[in-house]
Order: C-alpha cells, then structure tokens, then sequence
C-alpha cells in the first residue's frame, strides 16, 4: 500500500471515472443528474481518505523519478479535489451538461491530470500531465455545440492551448537537450544566454495556463463562452495547477537563476496586474469583467513568485507561502463568485451586469454572498482575499520589491472601483419588473455557495492553519 | 453661616447661573413665579455684596475673601476668586443693576422663561470677570457674557435689531481674539495664568520665547490687551458698535449693556494694562488722552444731534466713559503722583456713577417708548403736566448725568477734571467744551420731551399718556438714592476706592 | 480586570449585526429594538472602560488581553487601551447610540424620518462599521489595527450608496471609498517596511514603539504612513472626498463619519505615524503644521459661502480636524492633549450638528438656508442643541470646544506663532458663519410652505440631544474628567518623542 499511497488520490479518482462511465447508460436520462452528486461525493471521499491514509512525510520521488511525493503536492491535490467537488455541484444545473455522464467524467479526467501536474518530478511526465488537464477542459469549454459562443470558446482555447504547449514542448526539448536529463531535480544549471531562451519558451506555456499577460488573449472570450461552472473552474484550479507547475519547475530547475526569473516574474505581474484591472473597467458583461478580473488576481499571486528571491544567498519561504495562500484563498473566493452568477443566470437568463439590479431586494442572501464574493475579491477584511493581498504585499515588501508592492495596491484600488459599481447594482439600482419575483436556488447550489461563503470568511478570520498549511508546503522547496 | 462667609464671592458668583438652570424646569406660562423667582433670586448676590462691603477691609492690601479651586491644572489654570476695593465697587454696581434690570423687565411678556434665564447667566459672565484673580477665569467669563447678550439683543430688541446684535457679536469677538492671543501668550510665558503670580514674576522674565526677545513679547501683549478693552469701553474710534447696540436692545439689556458691560473693558485697563504695563502705558498716555478727549468732544456733538432718545443715551454713554479713560489717561501718564490718583478715584466712581445714571436714563427712555411706542425727540413734546412724576424723576437723573453738583456725576467728573489738568493740561481744557456740550444734549433732550408746547395726540384718546406706575417707580429709587447720597456724601465709596487705588499704583 | 471587556466591545456589534440580518425582513421595530439594545450594551461597556481607565490610575496600556492570531509572522489580537484611545472609545460608543436613535424616525406614511427602507440592512453595516472602529481605537498589535480599519472602509460605501442624499450618493460614495481605500493601502506599504526593519518578527506596537529605526528610514517612511492614514482625517489637501461624503451620506451615517471616523484617521496617524516613527513625525511637522493650518482656515472660509445647511457642518469638520492635525503637528504637551481632547469634543459636537439637520431635513425636505426659518419653535430641543453645538464649534468657554481649542492654541504658539494667528482667524469666521445659521434657520420666519408640516422630535431624538449636550458642558465646565487622561497618553508620547 505504501508505494500506491503517493499516487491514492489519482487511483481513486481513476476509479471513481470508471464507475460513473459505466454507471451512465444505466441510469434514466432524468436521474443522470445525480451523477453530479456521485462525483462531488467521490471527490470529497477522496479528499478524506487521502488525508487518513495518504499524507507525506519527507520529501522523496517516487515511481521512477516521475512524480514527488511532499506536502507541496499533497496540499494542491487537495486543494483542486475541493475544487472540482464544487464544479461538479455547479454543473448539476447547467441543462445541456447535467445529464450527461461524459461531462463529468471529463472534468475528472482534467483534475487527474492537475494533481498530476502539481506533483510531476519528470519533464515528460509534466507535458503528459499538462494534456491530460487541457484536453478534457477543450471539450468541456466548447460542450454546448448550439451555442455559438460557446464553440468559438472551445475552439479558440483549444487552438491556443495546443500552441503554446507545442512552444513549452519545445523548451523542454532544449532543457533535455542541453541537461541531458529529464528529471526536474536533476537539472543542472544552464549558461545564462540560453537559460534566458529557455524560460522565455516556458513562459510561453506556463503563462498561457496561468492566463498573465500577454499570453491572456483567450481568456475573456473563453470565459464568456464556456458554461459558467467550467469557466470557474478554469479560472480558478487550472490556474492554481499552473502555479503549482511554475513554483515546482522554478525554484527546483532554476534555482540558481532565482535573480533573473524573479524579474522577469516581476515584470510580469506589474503588467499583468495594470492589464487586467484597466481591461475590467468598463466590462458589461459579468463573466467578461470576472475573466478579466481573473488575470488581474493571476498578476497578484505571481507577485509572491517575484518575491522569492531575497539575496544569492537567500531565498525567502514567505513569497512561496504567499502564493500558496493567495490561489487557496483565490479558489474559494472565484468560485464562489462563478457559483452565484451561474445562479443568477439560471433564473434571469442573462450575464449582464445591469440585470442584477436591485437582486439585493430580490434575494437577500444571494446578494449578500456576493458582496462577500467581491469585497473577498477586492481584498477587503474580514474575507480571504484581505490576508492574501497582505501575504503577497508583504513577501514582496520583504525582499525590497516596494515597488511592486505600490504597484499591487494601486491595481486593488482600481479593482475596488469595479467591484463596487457591481455591488451598486445589486444593492442600490432597483428593478421594479423583476424585484418581487422569487429566485430559486437548488440544493446543489445552496450547499456549494454556503460551504463556500464560510470558506471565505474563514479564511479571512482564522486563517493560521491555512497559513501553516501553505508554509508548510512552501519548506518543501527549500 | 461659616460656609457662607468663606464662600461668599462663589456664592455670588454661581447663585445667578443656578437660578437661571433652576428657571428652565419652571412651568412656562406660569409668568408671575418665573419673574419673582428671577427677580428675589438676584437680590440674594446683591445683600451678599453688602456683607461683602460691610466686611472688606479697605486699608489691607491685596485681594479678600479669596477662594482658590483647582480646575484646568494641565495648563495651569484654577477657579482663582478674589476681590479688592476696584473689583468690589464694580461687583457692588452689577448685583445693584441686575435686580432692578429684572424688575424692568417685568413688561416683556414674550418667551419671559429664556429672556430671565439669560439675563441670569449674563450676571453670572459678569461678575466672574470682575472677581476672577486668574486670567483664564477672566477669560472664560469675559466670553460667557457675549453670548446671553447677543440673544437679549437679537431676539427681543427693537426693529434694526438683526444688524445690530451680529455688529456687537463680531466687533466684540474680534476683541475678545485680542485678549484670548494675549492671555495664551502670557500662559506660554510663565506657566500659569493666576494673576498673582504673573504679577509677582512679571518683570523677572526674561529670555526668549519663540525666538523673540520677551520684551518684544510684552509689547504684543500689550497692544492685544488694548485692542480688546479699547473696543469693550468703548474708545474712539471703536466705538461704532455701541449706538447700535444700545439703541436696539430691549430696555433692560440696555441698562445692563451700559451700566456693567462698558466698565468691564475699562476694569481692564486698570487690573491688567496700568499695573503690567507702567511704562508703555506712560508712553502712550498721551494717545490715549487724545481718544478719550475725542470720545468725549464727539460724543457729546453726536449726542446733541440726535433725534432718537434712545441713542442719544448711547453717544451720552460713549460721552461719560471717555471721562473714565481721561482719568486713566491721567494716572498712566504720571503715575504714583498725587494728581494721578486723584484722576483715577475719579474715573472708578464715575465707572459707578455712569453705571447707575446710564442704567436710570436708559430706563426712562423705555418707559416713555413703551407708552409711546416711538422714541423720536420731534415726537413729544410737552408731557411735564400730563406725567409730572415721570418728570420729576427724568429731570433729576438727567442732572444727574449733566454733572450738577449734589450729584454723584459732579463728584466724580470734578476728581477727574482736577486730576487730569496738571498732567494733560490742553486735553482737559477740550473736555471741558465736551462738557458744555453734555449740558447742551441733556437739556434738549428734556426739553423736546417734558417742554415746550403739549403735543396733543399724547393728551387724548387711545394714545393717552399714562403716568408712571410704582413699578417702574421702585426701579428707579434705589438708583436715584444713590445718585443723591454719593453726590451729597460721597467718602463710604470714595475711600474703598482711594485706598485701592494707592495700593496698586 | 480579567473579564475581557475590550474585546467583547469590539465585538459586540459584529454579533449584532449577524443577527440583526437574520431578522425577518418585515419585523421593522424588532430590528431597531434589537439594534438600539445592542447600541446601548455597547455604549454601557464603553462608559465602563473609560470610568475603570479614569479611577485606575490612568497609566500605560490597561484591559490587555492577548490572542494568538498567526505566530509564523507574529500577528495577534492584542487589546487595550491608553489616555488617548480610551476617550476614543468611549466616543464611539456614544455616537453609535445616538446615530441609532436618530435612525428610529417616526413611522407616519406621510411625513416618515429616519431610515424607512431595509433597516435591517442598514443597521448590518452600520454595526459592522462600528466593529471595525472599536477594533481600530483598541488595538495595540498594527496588523489587528489595519484588519480593523479596512473593515471599517467598505460599510461607508454601502451606507452611503444606498440610503444616502439621492442626487449625489453615487459619486459621493465611490470617491470617498477609493480615496480612503487608497490612503490606508499607502499606510499599510510603510507599516509592513516598518515590520520588516524592525527585526522583531512581531506586529505588536508596544515592543515596536522600542524599534529604534535609523533616522533615515524615519524620514522616508513617516509621510506615506502618516498622510496615508491622515486621508481619514481629513487633512488638506486629501480632504476632498469629506465634504460630499458628510452630505450625502443618512443622517447617522454623517454622525459616523465625521464624529468618529475622522477621528480614527487622526489616530492612527498618531499612534502609527507619530509614535512608531518619533524621528520622522519631528522632520517633517513643518508640513503637517502648513497643511493643518491651511484646512483651518480654508474650512471656514468655505463653510462662511455654503448655502446648504449640511456642507456649512462638513466644512466645519474640514476645518476642525485641521486643527486636531494642527496640535499632533506642534508635538508638545499642550498641542497633543489639545488634539486629543479635541477628538472627543468634535466628535461629539459634528454628530449633534449633523443629528440636528437630519432631524429638519426629514421634515422640511430642504438643507438650503434661504428655505429654511423658524424652526425653534416646532424643534425647540434641535435648536437648543445646535446652539449650544454652535457655542462649542467656536470654542466658547464653558464648553468642551474651549477646553480642547485652547491648549492646542498654546501648543502652536511655542512652536510658530503665525500659524496659530491665521488659525485663529477661523475662530471668528466660524462664529460668524455659525451665528448666521443659527439666526436664518432657528429664529427667521418660518416659510409659509412648511408651516404645520414640522412634526416634533422623538423620545429618541431628545435622548441623543441631551446626552451629546451634557458631554460637551461637562467637559467645558469640569476638564478634569478627561484632560488628566489625555495627558497620560500625550506623556507616552512625549516619553517617545524625547528618547529621540
């Protein structure tokens, strides 16, 4: 059992595919929906399990080199299991995708792949990994074939996607070619000109998954086209599996390049962050604004990656800790904002943002958890996203990135300003046509945005545990 | 009866304020027991002020029945009572003026419950600046009663009263800044405001303080301390509010605007500026002899061109506090000398003596306006048979107000006169003419009033006169005793006075 | 001691407001019920730390109590209070009950006052708000005091936003949001740089108050920590967002914010600004005095031209936290403790002023002066209250204003005397501008259309007028209740200015 306890989760999951695959043509096309419950089911049972019997002790490879078996890992597997539960319950409600069995099991093919990337010791067995996530999430994006918007997602991330895995392919045949391995943690260090031409490559690939500038372009339109709980997911685990791959590769692979690539991470992440939030202003469409608002937040987590460098001789666990913090907080928090526009989606049939007006007098509740969603967004306290925000600020504050941190704050000011006219639709414009109309809410849907709401506010409050968590992960790069 | 006589001059000082607290629960249309409890109430400092005249030692020096309380120690502040012969007289004449100011306003029959409960707490603003022996106090209590003042005038004064009470308000504010930049200063400068011990330590300092030498220092305290009194006397050419205030406050606010609030700007000049500032006001003696003069000489003109009864009082006013600030002029001029104290034992009794004509003429223009609803000269003419009580009683107080010898005017305008004309020779000789002049405007003011031909409409019908009745009468008596006893018999008050004066110049 | 009385004043509101959005939302008078009890708790355990504070010696911090937060980086809930802070306290709890009183209203269909629509929501925020500034005045651990503060931002935008002055609330709200969102990140940059070169590992303000940072680092740090927190109190020229926020914003809102939000600005900037970084706050006070002064001076000014009754009173606050800011800058004895019980006096002062126009807003439907007249006599409390509100603004004596207003005088003069006599200037442009309000409003006639349409004030209304007079002739006629507090705190202060 020992040598399988690394790789539990992903057996499980495996199984779980499996038995939901054969359960589907069983099953009434009316009660296919419970499937959904099957896989959000399954996915916490794994979370729980994994926890009892799984959990690493020291760091060690395992099965060949390919994968590495430590917290790091451990944490963000079960943190897109978390993730993908959530989804999975968001995607009970979405009427072309709920009765079908593949839906699901797509998405838990795609999250196999993550927890795979998030703990790939291997170059190949990264790029496997990668697929294994992107091209389940291709067809997921594009599943509503009558949508034409939807297509035109699918396709767009399919085709960008491809590319710039060919791009990263290419990179890591130059890092094998020139390091004669391909084992991440037997990288040795590369003259300066190329390793330059290296990360470039890399960048290409790794900035597409993680969506910074300038390899964003897809985002907001595959956002807007893909259905609503996808996008979620998207927008938050696979960007979350994207850091994973990017503190792993770079602070194992490139360790002692840390001066240069934290710069170019720097760099990076003030654009990105400027980007983002400037693009987001004047957005009508809620999902659109959210997508932008999505690369903004992936330039404040890369804030934490800029921040690891300290001195030749230092590096500093806080900007990993930081960036761990920052996607746990940031998962809750977009998903619980994806969850509550796919909601109000449902019942209104529209994305944009001048329909939500007067929803505070509508649903209570739902506009609540979504003040709760944005302020958390915004970075505001008593919610996760405050501490993350300090985390980051902090780390970068630490390693005399001030700037940086200037940066990052004026971003949330501008963040601020858009979040609020958002919320000033729900609570202050009103909607005499719609305002006494009632808003269901199914069971699936209460549960996902409760859990979540009181992630959010938990995270923002006792958020020492959450801290030591990601601390604890972050030592194992160290 | 201990407690009483250690506590007098808080007594005095508070009973006022706690009766104007107590008037604010009284029902409000019981009328008669609002009146008679402000009115009894205020002749409770007033005989404690004779007990307080009855046991005040003139030949003692320094400051009695003193009470000390702690207060604002973080600045150096306390609750610091004390009276000496200047201050007593001055107490005296506000507990005399403010019961009969009361007994007067027993005609105001509009919102009586606030108008008694701020004449109370104006006593109260008073009479704590003529006791406060700490400057802070002097202050706090300067400032207390500006606000009653503004009230009286604006809410129960007569038609320009708008204008009239915002005037008052800034010009005496913008004094009052003066003395508040004066008093911070000092307090920067010796650590505490009681009066004692900046007086004690007044000319050992030295050094610098905010980069300035403190001479420099002094001499800033000095103008503001003028500034502010110059406004509140008022001296030429600061005088431009007091016709208007005067004129337009209601009968008794201008009795006590008068007969009070004036002295307290010339107090000042005698406790903080003579005593402080010997040399300076050595210095400028002769400016101020100049003001005092042209108050007097214009004063009187302006009276003696007026048709409004009522502001021909006023320029009388600004007319007789200019002697006091001839007096004054005087002793800074030469000071110690036997003239100057002369002067000065002039100019305190005329700051009593104007307090209780003033106070009596002011009276008496409200009794006639308020038979006749007009105060213009042109409009009378002839009443002495129709009202010969009235009469009798305006003639005397206006000979009063003229300097007739056998009144209290002449005593104290003669000390005045005789003191001044060795120090300011050429000065005195053009008061004199503004003396003349005095006589001029108080005579046609009697005369368009009682003599000449009857105007008819007073005679019959609706508007007939009606003589003065025995309210009105007993308002007038104690003012009238004492303007014959002090002009007939004037040592009981010239000697506390006197010997206060020797004390502290 | 032991019962942990801060923290549950702190939290007390939070509770509340959870429990107040529980409420049914058509149960209008159990939800103001159960927010005015909640108020009154609030003020009753305020009033008992300031009491405990004032007869137990009044020295150092006291009602310490300590909670693990986040060890790895050395952040803890730390409460307590000292002989500035607790003054504060006590503040917020009294303008929180009186901002719910006045919020009761009166419930005719035809002439409604107070909040009418959601109170339930209303009353969230609010108490949500005032955690958030209860957290801020109690603190001693520096990330516990910013955690508390941005709770403190984000309620004002709701509040305003929703139940605010309908032609301006939008604009108002969002600039007062962002200009404070952007003022306290700016603070929260130089407060972490003074985490990290501290070396202690530790948030807690009491072990960083003994840092001993290199003169440089102080001069390079103090503005944008003190001017990023002094955008809360309002200094020129960050002023900006105030005036339109305190007009925009419901009637307790106003009281709120000017009354105690303000003053959480102010204080921040002293205790992080001044008393972390001593070296820095003697550097650069020549700037803090200018900008000080010159809101003085230009708050009165303006306030002089309004003719809506409510931006007179938001000038006037500009122009009294001026001179809050103005005795932190003079950095003695006299200036703090002035500046200190300045804050209480204002505060209480501005949320009378603004409970007052609300009360004759509600009923008139009009805040511009020329429309106004008369009202002493249907609203003889409000117009006693704003006189006497009036009297304390221009620092008449025998009233808190005098008590606060004259030390700080003095305080400037021993450091430079012309600013002291510009800002006194604003004295008399204050009493003239005031006097001129009082007359036209309270005693001109009234207009013909608003005769018989002034329905007379509440209980409530009463009961928060004459607490708010009662505190401001107290303190006029006795300082000793809260003055030899305050000094306590500026000696902590003085002790660290001095060490420099």
């Amino acid at each position: 059992m020992n040598s399988l306890a690394p790789i539990l989760p992903e057996i499980l999951i495996l199984t779980l595919g499996i038995i939901i695959l054969i359960l589907d043509p069983f099953l009434k096309t009316e009660d296919r929906r419970s499937l959904g419950w099957l896989t959000a089911g399954g996915l916490l049972l794994t979370v729980i399990v994994s926890l009892l019997i799984a959990r690493p002790a020291e760091p060690v490879s395992v099965l060949g080199g390919m994968l590495r078996f430590d917290w790091l890992g451990f944490l963000f597997k079960m943190l897109f299991l978390v993730g993908a539960a959530v989804t999975a319950l968001f995607l009970m409600d979405v009427e072309k995708l709920n009765r079908r069995g593949e839906a699901y099991v797509l998405l838990l093919a795609s999250v196999l792949g993550m927890n795979l990337m998030a703990s790939s010791a291997n170059l190949v067995m990264l790029y496997l990994a990668i697929e294994t996530t992107s091209i389940p999430l291709y067809v997921l994006a594009g599943f509503l074939r009558s949508d034409d918007k939807s297509t035109e997602a699918g396709f767009k991330y399919m085709l960008f996607g491809a590319l710039t895995s060919a791009v990263m392919l290419f990179g890591f045949s130059l890092l094998f070619g020139f390091t004669n391995t391909t084992d991440i943690y037997a990288l040795s260090s590369l003259p300066k000109s190329l390793f330059l031409g290296v990360v470039f490559l890399l960048i290409v690939g790794l900035g597409f998954k993680v969506s910074i500038v300038p390899f964003h372009f897809w985002a907001p339109d595959v956002y807007e086209g893909a259905p609503t709980p996808v996008t979620g997911f998207l927008s938050t685990v696979s960007k979350a599996a994207g850091f994973s791959v990017v503190l792993r590769l770079f602070m194992v692979a490139f360790r002692f390049e840390a001066a240069d690539w934290s710069i170019i991470f720097a760099v990076l992440s003030a654009v990105t962050m400027t980007l983002g939030n400037l693009l987001a202003i004047g957005q009508k469409n809620i999902k659109r604004m959210l997508a932008y608002s999505s690369i903004a937040h992936a330039g404040y987590a890369m804030i934490g990656v800029a921040a690891i460098y300290m001195s030749d001789a230092a590096l500093s666990p806080l900007g990993v800790t930081s960036v761990i913090f920052y996607l746990i907080a940031y998962i809750i928090t977009n998903l619980l904002a994806f969850g509550i526009v796919m909601a109000f989606f449902r019942v209104s049939g529209s994305d944009e943002i001048p329909a939500y007006n007067g929803l505070s007098r509508r649903h209570p509740w739902l506009a609540f958890a979504m003040l709760i969603a944005f302020l958390s967004l915004a970075g505001m306290p008593p919610f996760g996203g405050f501490i993350a925000k300090i985390l980051v600020f902090a780390a970068a504050i630490k390693v005399n990135l001030t700037w940086l941190a200037v940066i990052g704050i004026l971003n949330s000011s501008i963040g601020l300003y858009y979040y609020l006219i958002v919320l000033k639709h729900v609570y202050l414009n009103r909607d005499e046509a719609t305002e006494n109309l009632p808003l269901l809410i199914t069971r699936p849907y209460a549960i996902a945005l409760m859990v979540l709401v009181i992630g959010v506010i938990l995270i923002g409050t006792l958020f020492a545990p959450w801290f030591n968590l990601a601390g604890t992960g972050a030592l194992n790069l160290f | 009866m201990e407690f009483i006589f250690t506590h007098l001059l808080s007594l005095i000082l508070f009973i006022p304020a706690l009766t104007g607290l107590v008037i604010v629960f009284l029902p409000k249309d019981q009328i008669k027991l609002i009146r008679w409890t402000a009115l009894l109430a205020s002749l409770i400092p007033f005989a404690f002020s004779i007990v307080l005249w009855i046991n005040f030692q003139p030949d003692v020096n320094g400051y009695q029945f003193v009470e000390k309380y702690s207060w604002y120690a973080a600045i150096g502040s306390s609750l610091h009572l004390g009276v000496d012969g200047l201050s007593l007289t001055m107490v005296l004449l506000t507990t005399l003026l403010t019961p009969l100011a009361l007994l007067a306003s027993f005609n105001i029959s509009d919102r009586i419950k606030a108008y008694m409960m701020l004449f109370l707490f104006l006593e109260t603003g008073m009479l704590g600046v003529f006791m406060a022996v700490d400057l802070l106090i002097f202050f706090v209590f300067w400032e207390i009663g500006l606000v009653p003042m503004y009230f009286l005038i604006n809410q129960w004064g007569s038609a320009n009263r708008n204008y009239a009470s915002l005037k008052f308000m800034i010009y005496t504010m913008g004094g009052s800044l003066g003395l508040l930049l004066a008093i911070q200063l000092l307090g920067v400068l010796f650590g505490t405001f009681d009066l004692v011990v900046v007086t004690e330590k007044w000319n050992s300092a030295s050094g610098l303080l905010l980069g300035f030498p403190i001479e420099t220092v002094k001499a800033v305290i000095f103008w503001a301390f003028v500034v502010a009194f110059a406004i509140k006397v008022p001296v030429w050419p600061f005088h431009t509010w007091l016709p208007d205030a005067h004129t337009e406050a209601p009968t008794a606010g201008s009795m006590i605007l008068a007969g009070v609030l004036l002295k307290l700007g010339a107090y000042g000049f005698l406790r903080l500026v003579l005593p402080l500032y010997p040399v300076q006001a050595e210095h400028y003696a002769g400016a101020l002899a100049f003001l005092a003069t042209a108050a007097i000489v214009f004063g009187a003109f302006a009276a003696y061109g007026q048709t409004d009864f009522k502001r021909l009082v006023a320029y009388s006013s600004v007319n007789h506090m200019g002697f006091v600030l001839l007096g004054i002029a005087a002793a800074a001029k030469a000071a110690g000398t036997l003239d100057a104290t002369i002067a000065l034992n002039g100019a305190v009794l005329q700051m009593f003596n104007h307090g209780l004509s003033a106070a009596g003429m002011f009276f008496l223009v409200g009794v006639i306006y308020e038979r006749t609803h007009t105060r213009n000269l042109n409009d009378f003419g002839g009443l002495f048979p129709l009202v010969p009580v009235y009469g009798g009683i305006l003639i005397f107080t206006s000979m009063a107000s003229l300097g007739m010898p056998g009144l209290n005017g002449f005593i104290s305008e003669f000390l005045v006169v005789r003191g001044s004309w060795p120090i300011l020779t050429v000065y005195t000789a053009i008061a004199m003419l503004g003396l003349l002049f005095t006589g001029a405007y108080v005579l046609k003011g009697i005369k368009n009033v009682l003599h000449g031909p009857l105007n008819e409409q007073w005679a019959h019908g609706e508007h007939k006169l009606t003589e003065i009745n025995t309210r009105e009468i007993m308002v007038m008596v104690p003012l009238m005793a004492l303007i014959l006893i002090i002009g007939i018999w004037p040592a009981w008050i010239l000697d506390v006075i006197n010997k206060a004066m020797m004390a502290l110049f | 001691m032991n019962f942990p009385v801060l923290s549950i004043v702190v939290f007390t509101p939070m509770v509340a407001a959870v429990l107040i959005l529980l409420m049914p939302a058509n149960k209008r008078n159990e939800t103001r019920s159960l927010a005015l009890a909640a108020a009154t708790i609030a003020l009753i355990l305020s009033a008992w730390v300031y009491i405990q504070y004032l007869v137990n010696g009044m020295t150092g911090y006291q009602f310490v109590e300590e909670y693990t937060w986040l060890p790895a980086l050395g952040m803890n809930l730390i409460f307590g209070v000292d002989g500035m802070s607790a003054p504060l306290v006590l503040l917020t709890g009294i303008v929180m009950f009186t901002g719910v009183c006045i919020s009761w209203g009166i419930d005719d269909a035809h002439a409604p006052t107070g909040i009418q629509d959601r109170p339930r929501e209303f009353f969230a925020f609010l108490f949500i708000l005032a955690s958030g500034v209860f957290g801020v005045f109690a603190s001693l651990d520096l990330f516990m005091l910013f955690f508390f503060y941005e709770i403190a931002v984000f309620p004002m935008y709701l509040l305003i936003a929703i139940w605010g002055w309908v032609k301006t609330r939008e604009y108002a709200a969002m600039k007062l949001t962002l200009y404070l969102f952007i003022g306290s990140v700016v603070a929260l940059v130089g407060a972490l740089a003074l985490y990290y070169q501290a070396g202690f590992n530790s948030f807690d303000m009491r072990l960083l108050e003994t840092a001993n940072f290199s003169e440089a680092f102080q001069v390079k740090w103090f503005l944008p920590v003190f001017f990023g927190f002094a955008v809360l109190g309002g200094i020129w020229p960050f002023h900006n967002w105030s005036p339109d926020g305190h007009v925009a914003a419901p009637t307790a809102v106003s009281m709120f914010h000017a009354g105690v939000l303000m003053k959480l600005g102010a204080f921040a900037a002293l205790r992080v600004g001044v008393m972390l970084l001593p070296q820095g706050a003697q550097h650069w006070s020549w700037l803090i005095m200018t900008c000080a002064g010159i809101a003085v001076v230009y708050g009165a000014f303006i306030a002089f031209v309004q003719p809506d009754l409510k931006y007179i009173i938001g000038f006037s606050s500009v122009s009294h936290m001026g001179l809050v800011m103005l005795g932190i800058s003079t950095l003695n004895r006299n200036g703090l403790m002035g500046a200190g019980v300045q804050m209480f006096s204002h505060g209480v002062m501005t949320a009378l002023f603004f409970a007052v126009v609300g009360m004759i807003y509600d009923r008139s439907h009009t805040r511009q002066i020329p429309e106004l007249g008369g009202m002493i006599k249907p609203l003889p409390w409000a117009g006693i209250g704003f006189i006497i509100g009036g009297l304390v603004s221009m620092g008449m004596p025998g009233f808190s204003g005098f008590v606060a207003e004259f030390p700080i005088f003095m305080g400037v003069w021993g450091r430079q005397w012309l600013v002291a006599v510009i800002a006194a200037i604003s004295i008399v442009i204050t009493a003239a501008y005031i006097m001129l309000a009082i007359r036209k409003v309270f005693f001109a006639e009234m207009p013909a259309n608003l005769e018989g349409h002034i329905s007379p004030l509440t209980f409530l209304d009463k009961v928060a007028i004459g607490l708010l007079c009662s505190l401001m002739i107290g303190i006029g006629l006795f300082p000793s209740l809260m003055v030899p507090m305050v000094q306590t705190g500026v000696d902590n202060i003085l002790r660290l200015l001095g060490g420099v």
